[in-house]
């Protein structure tokens, strides 16, 4: 209810010295905390973010049984043998009928279940549609606060524009198969705009080769040049050459986004999906990209809470609903509208 | 504010080496249409896999499904491990083809009610909340 | 009709026949639709009247439900193309189905000691039923069999168990049967090696090893490497056997699984002859000649409750198997078009509740497998829900069988019920059905491609949630579990345990093996089965050499997994 002031009541502040000595029942518990938003929550999510972010956060989206958790394990293994220490959330949809969902995304990674350096989250979307989970985003922010290198988050599966992963991950890549269609689909899909970079899993399927083909095009129209002889990645650049073009400001080297084929199973072409990761958040960093990108997720997080916030402190208050009351019966009598009611009670709040 | 309902989430994990796991899903599916979270292992799990699932997910319950006779090790084994890692408010239930020696044997070595096979799903449903009902958490 | 009526036209005779049968035909649709009219008004019992996979069965069958099709095109002989009748010209008259009931548990002396009082019982065939682990290709002293060895079958991590589990039984004379899936290659080949040790050669061997793992990917789980190297050890096996084991089957290809994890019939039918076809197309593929193998298959379905679709289902299967074979593989010997199958009372049906009432539905199911012309069959024990069958409870249940071969007149004569218009209209449903199934699948890209998108394993979890929720509104009865429950708090009733110092003396005898085999043969014939992996040349020889020189099940699983990786379920529900 009052945003972060006064100490943490006594059980959470158990929970975070556990936290601080990165107990993974901890974590456990804490994303419960935030999923839930249980009462405290905002005040323990105020303690643990005093660090910053620092984590590499990456994002793995596309349509239903792509192959998304399949590629995030194989990548995650590998990392693992870097020994990087790595946090993972898989969002699952929640069923609409009965509110209940089945997460079964970590059956993909079952090759890391006794891994100590990862760690596993699966979160039903309990009703949010943007392809993740309401809370998802601050669930990440505890990972990384946790001390993880990476935090890798995978969508829930749909074809549609997943924009929420665009405000949550600094890299999003997205995971296309031969059966998906062309890249006009893509397009439609809003795939473009959000993917930092496209993979074609399964290539061990056919028309692979066509998509990456396509895709490659598609991304070329989008930036009004079509260059079919030259790979898009590669020290190619049309995001600059197009702003050169056109005159507009130069804000340091533009990425764009490369087209990767994979096939999961066998690990092929993983070791480049690897690589391009590593050059998006080389250029991430080195165009400054990246502190722009947390400055955007840092606004939308502000903006989040204080909605929410005043959300909670309208609708808690018992003197503001019997305003909504009474001016429910005014609109009835034709005294009032739902305007001026509305306006009431946000005059009453700012008060 | 909207106030979510409390969630109950569920760990439905298919110990040991028997791949008999239609049992396991009907359970999972049930327990999802009885709006809980639901997370499924998968086939062939350790007792240590699935504890640490378990821990990572913060479930409030296990339920595991065993036939292959394996259950005077299993059961014991994920109780004692869960215990360990700081997770014994965790309830621990099951099914399979088990003696009723066995389950009263395991039931007072903190294992939950075990239930036999034809049980209907929606006695296992009321007794997960039941259980959960009065279960301090978040 | 018409064609017909014209070729008749010069015959008189002939074309009053025909009148007169097109007048009675037309009498009896009438009379049909009257009888229908009057049962309209009938008040029926609150009851479903559908199968317990879900097929709505009418009232009354008439002759009006039989297929067009000739009695010969569709039934023919027994022993005659297309085999609706039975496999065999002469049927039960001269050979009885073999009773062969599965059996395993402990260490490999304990199961000896089964086997030899099973025979003595008058049980005909040997069916070994083993462990987990070793199903899962873990030898007994691995970290991941604990708890688990000797517990649901017999524990054997080598040849050196394999000689102990048939010491004093002539494997010249019994037939035994292995359920064995991801691992049968190795198991197969303790088995030859333990012939091989009482002077017995592979050309006498009779039996079969399951060696199913297209089923294993569908249902039942038991799996190691992924698809197309465990196609590849099969295909091997098939050409191997065609050469050295003329009397050996090296696969039965299995619907049971399929069906117990919680397939309708016609699913099961479907799937488990469209995998037995991807079979026969590897083998081609791999150039074998299709008559050289398919003689050599074999087939083992479930027997579940509803009387008349079972007994459908493998009229329908020996039916589409037989025209498959002849026109689409183009097998020109009639031993590839037949179908042979062995059957299992289903697991399934059996309930913990009031468990003597399961001795009665085995009963009706062994009696469905005989009026479908099965070549074996096993009872399951009425205590089977509850624990490992006690010896009393396996008697019991071979003795449903003896009952039923010899004084209930069911094998008196070949396929009793043929001609019935109830059965006869099933079985041209169930094919039907099949034939519209197999459609499906070749849509899909062929049966791996279907695995690998968990189409059959969706298509099945959905069946059983439908049968599940049927069973819960109480739609469905189950006798002693949803009604009729008087009695049904857990009886008493007594049951086998598996002693934990098993599992102790199992791990002692394999450190005792480890001790005392040739160090260097075994690394020399691991490796040599290693670089014959990667070839692709036959794996049966030198996993032959490594079983000889005792090289266990995990270290021979392990030398091939290096080169064929290990297989990754693939979750839908
Ligand atoms: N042939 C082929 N199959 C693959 C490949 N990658 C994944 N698969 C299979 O595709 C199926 C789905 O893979 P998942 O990793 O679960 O896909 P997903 O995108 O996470 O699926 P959802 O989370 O359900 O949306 C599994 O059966 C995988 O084995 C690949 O490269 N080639
Ligand atoms: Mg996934």
């Amino acid at each position: 209810m009052n945003a972060v002031t006064g100490p943490l009541e006594s059980a959470l502040a158990e929970l975070l010295e556990r936290f601080h000595a990165a107990e993974a029942v901890a974590l456990g518990r804490a994303i419960s905390l935030v999923e839930n938003e249980r009462p405290g929550f905002e005040d323990f999510l105020h303690e643990v973010l005093r660090v910053g972010p620092s984590a590499a956060r990456i994002g793995f989206t596309g349509p239903p049984g792509a192959g998304k958790s399949s590629l995030l394990s194989v990548v995650a293994t590998i990392w693992r043998t870097r020994n990087e220490q790595l946090g993972v959330v898989a969002v699952d949809p929640t069923s609409p009928y009965s509110g209940g969902a089945l997460l079964g995304d970590r059956i993909r990674m079952s090759d890391l279940a006794t891994d100590p350096g990862i760690f596993i989250r699966s979160m039903a979307t309990r009703g949010s549609l943007g392809g993740l989970a309401t809370t998802t985003k601050e669930v990440i922010d505890l990972m990384d606060a946790f001390g993880f290198d990476r935090v890798l988050v995978e969508t829930v599966g749909v074809g549609q524009t997943q924009i929420e992963i665009t405000a949550a991950a600094d890299t999003v890549i997205v995971v296309l198969v031969p059966e998906s269609g062309d890249a006009i689909q893509a397009m439609k899909a809003g795939l473009m705009e959000i993917a930092d970079i496209f993979v074609v899993n399964k290539a061990d399927r056919p028309g692979a080769d066509r998509l990456v083909k396509d895709l490659r095009q598609g991304l070329h129209l989008r930036v009004g040049t079509v260059l079919e002889s030259e790979p898009v990645y590669h020290g190619l650049d049309l995001d600059r050459i197009r702003r050169k073009e056109s005159g507009e400001e130069f804000k340091g080297p533009g990425w764009s986004p490369p087209v990767l084929s994979t096939v999961a199973q066998s690990g092929e072409g993983v070791e480049h999906l690897m690589d391009m990761i590593e050059a998006h958040r080389s250029w991430l960093e080195e165009s400054g990209e990246l502190e722009e990108r947390r400055r955007a997720r840092g606004k939308v997080r502000i903006q989040d809470v204080v909605d929410r916030e005043l959300r909670r402190t309208a609708w808690h208050s018992d003197a503001l609903l019997a305003v909504l009351d009474q001016g429910l019966d005014r609109i009835q009598k034709g005294k009032d509208t739902p305007y001026s009611v509305a306006w009431d009670i946000v005059n009453r709040l700012l008060r | 504010m909207l106030n979510i309902d409390q969630k109950i989430r569920v760990l439905v994990a298919k110990p040991g080496l028997d791949g008999h796991d239609r049992g396991a899903k009907v359970i999972a599916s049930a327990l999802r249409d009885a709006g809980f979270e639901v997370i499924y292992t998968g086939l062939h799990q350790t007792p240590e896999m699935i504890v640490n699932a378990a821990v990572q997910e913060d479930v409030h319950v296990v339920a595991m499904s065993i036939l292959s006779g394996a259950h005077m090790t299993l059961f014991p084994k994920v109780r004692e491990l869960l215990d360990g890692a700081g997770a014994n408010r965790i309830l621990l239930t099951g099914g399979g083809i088990i003696p009723v020696e066995d389950i009263e044997a395991l039931e007072s070595q903190g294992v939950g009610r075990l239930f036999g096979p034809g049980t209907p799903t929606t006695e296992v449903i009321d007794y997960i909340q039941n259980w959960f009902v009065g279960q301090d958490t978040f | 009709m018409s064609t017909i009526e014209k070729e008749a036209s010069g015959s008189s005779e002939l074309l009053v026949l025909l009148r007169e049968q097109e007048a009675e035909l037309s009498e009896l649709r009438e009379r049909l639709s009257r009888w229908e009219q009057s049962y309209a008004q009938a008040q029926e019992r609150d009851s479903l009247f559908s199968t317990v996979s879900g097929r709505e069965i009418k009232p009354l069958y008439t002759p009006l439900d039989r297929s067009a099709s000739q009695y010969q095109d569709a039934l023919g002989f027994p022993g005659e193309y297309p085999f609706t009748r039975g496999p065999y010209s002469t049927m039960y008259r001269t050979r009885l189905w073999t009773k062969r009931q599965f059996a395993g548990f402990g260490t490999a002396k304990e199961t000896n000691e089964r086997y030899k009082y099973l025979l003595k019982q008058g049980q005909t065939g040997l069916s070994v039923a083993f462990d987990f682990p070793t199903l899962m290709g873990f030898d007994s002293d691995h970290p991941r069999s604990l708890g688990e060895v000797g517990v649901c079958g017999v524990a054997i991590s080598s040849l050196h168990d394999m000689e102990r589990l048939f010491e004093g039984i002539p494997l010249n004379e019994v037939s035994v049967s292995m359920t064995i899936n991801g691992p049968a290659i190795i198991l197969f080949c303790f088995y030859v090696a333990a012939a091989e040790k009482q002077g017995v050669s592979p050309r006498v061997l009779r039996g079969t090893v399951q060696n199913d793992i297209l089923k294993e990917y569908q249902a039942q789980h038991a799996w190691i490497f992924p698809p197309e190297p465990a196609i590849r050890c099969i295909v091997d096996m098939f050409e191997w056997c065609s050469e050295n084991t003329p009397n050996y089957n090296p696969i039965s290809i299995s619907g049971y699984h399929i069906r117990e994890a919680g397939a309708t019939a016609s699913q099961e039918l479907a799937f488990t002859l469209r995998n037995g076809f991807e079979y026969v197309e590897r083998a081609i593929a791999r150039g074998l000649d299709v008559d050289s193998f398919s003689p050599h298959l074999s087939f083992f379905f479930d027997v579940h409750n509803d009387f008349f679709e079972e007994i459908a289902k493998f009229r329908a299967a020996r039916r589409i198997w037989a025209r498959m074979m002849r026109e689409k593989y183009q097998a020109k010997n009639p031993e590839s078009w037949r179908l042979r199958t062995h059957a299992q009372t289903a697991g399934v049906t059996l309930t913990a509740q009031q468990p003597e009432n399961n001795i009665v539905r085995v009963a009706y199911q062994a009696m469905a497998a005989a009026l479908g012309g099965t070549q074996s069959l096993h009872t399951n024990s009425m205590d089977e829900t509850l624990a490992l069958p006690t010896e009393k409870s396996v008697r019991i249940a071979l003795r449903t069988q003896q009952v039923l071969a010899f004084e209930s007149g069911v094998t008196n004569t070949i396929d009793p019920l043929a001609g019935s218009y109830f059965l006869e209209a099933l079985t041209d449903e169930l094919e039907r059905d099949a034939l519209a199934i197999f459609e499906e699948i070749d849509c899909l890209g062929g049966v791996v491609p279907a695995i690998e998108e968990g189409w059959f394993q969706r298509e099945i979890s959905m069946s059983a949630m439908l049968q599940q929720r049927e069973v819960e509104a109480g739609d469905r009865v189950v006798v002693g579990v949803n009604r009729f429950t008087e009695g049904s708090e857990e009886d008493e009733i007594e049951t086998l345990r598996i002693d934990p110092v098993i599992e102790e003396s199992q791990v002692a005898q394999m450190a005792d093996l480890r001790a005392h085999r040739d160090p260097e043969a075994v690394e020399r014939r691991l490796r040599e089965l290693q670089e014959s992996s990667r070839t692709g040349e036959n794996l049966v020889p030198r996993i032959l050499e490594c079983a000889r020189v005792y090289c266990t099940l995990y270290e021979i699983r392990r030398a091939m997994e290096d080169v064929f990786d290990s297989y990754k379920e693939p979750v839908f529900f």
